[in-house]
């Protein structure tokens, strides 16, 4: 199991670019940060999450 | 008469405090985007005595800011840079603002940020803002971070939170309230989460930063 956003989600083995479409994340409002560090947006489709990673995927909504 | 340095620097550290006085005077901010949050972000940080405050858009001053942001009516048309080093230097005059009036993207990022030690991101587009998060993250990992997410509508102020996502990196908002859908963007809530920023950056430089720094 995956930690995303502090829930247990059955995600092992999927790219970053894979859960941020299975969520609904739109991938160009988004800062992803695995097990602490940051994934550099062109690393979304390589970078695979496995058992006991944590993932926080902080996303942006308009207005300032 | 505007008092002079000292006298002012006496005022605030009588406020303050000595020891949080001479932190916030050598400490290097940046403010990245200045409508309703940087605005107001900005004259905050000026009136606690932050010593260097840079100021960052490419925009000007619209009839439709006047409703959230610190801008005058007189001022519509200057460029935002240009009128907050206005407000700013009336506010205090010795405090050292740098305007920087470009469009803030990945290539200049670094070279513009590089020098400064708190980051304030408060832009209006979603994507912006996450390219400006990705950038400082990726690039200036040394630097504090301080975004903001979701400040729109009429929602309870309460729901506006500050939390820690990474070591230097914090989030303001309510993560939810998209100026897309529903009220748009009222003075109060916006200068809440404008504030949340402004004092998350002064409780880093209070916590984080020694006092002989320079």
């Amino acid at each position: 199991m995956v930690r995303i956003n502090g829930e247990m989600n059955d995600a092992s083995g999927k790219s970053i670019a894979q859960l941020l479409e299975a969520l609904g994340y739109s991938p160009q409002r988004v800062a992803v940060e695995l097990n602490m560090e940051i994934v550099p947006k062109a690393k979304y489709s390589e970078t695979f999450v496995k058992d006991g990673d944590s993932v926080e995927i902080v996303r942006f909504v308009g207005g300032g | 008469m505007i008092p002079t340095y000292e006298e002012i620097y006496a005022a605030l550290a009588e406020r303050h405090g000595a020891e949080l006085q001479k932190k916030l005077s050598t400490a290097r901010t940046a403010v990245c985007g200045l409508g309703g949050l940087g605005s107001n972000i900005a004259v905050c940080l000026v009136r606690a005595g932050v010593g260097h405050v840079r100021i960052i858009d490419f925009d000007r001053v619209d009839i439709s800011n006047i409703n959230r942001q610190q801008y005058f009516l007189e001022q519509i048309g200057q460029y935002k840079t240009d009128a907050l080093y206005e407000i700013l230097k009336k506010i205090n005059p010795y405090c050292e603002i740098v305007r920087t009036n470009e469009r803030l993207n990945g290539e200049n990022i670094p070279e513009i940020l590089g020098s400064e030690d708190i980051i304030c991101e408060a832009f209006d587009d979603p994507e912006a803002k996450a390219e400006l998060v990705n950038c400082v993250l990726e690039r200036l990992p040394e630097k504090y971070l301080i975004a903001a997410s979701g400040m729109a509508g009429l929602l309870s102020a309460n729901l506006i939170k500050t939390r820690k996502v990474a070591k230097r990196f914090y989030l303001s908002g309510d993560g939810e309230s998209d100026v897309s859908e529903g009220t748009g963007l009222v003075s109060s809530r916006v200068m809440v989460c404008a504030a949340h920023q402004a004092h998350k950056a002064i409780q880093i430089i209070n916590e984080e930063f020694q006092e002989e720094r320079k």
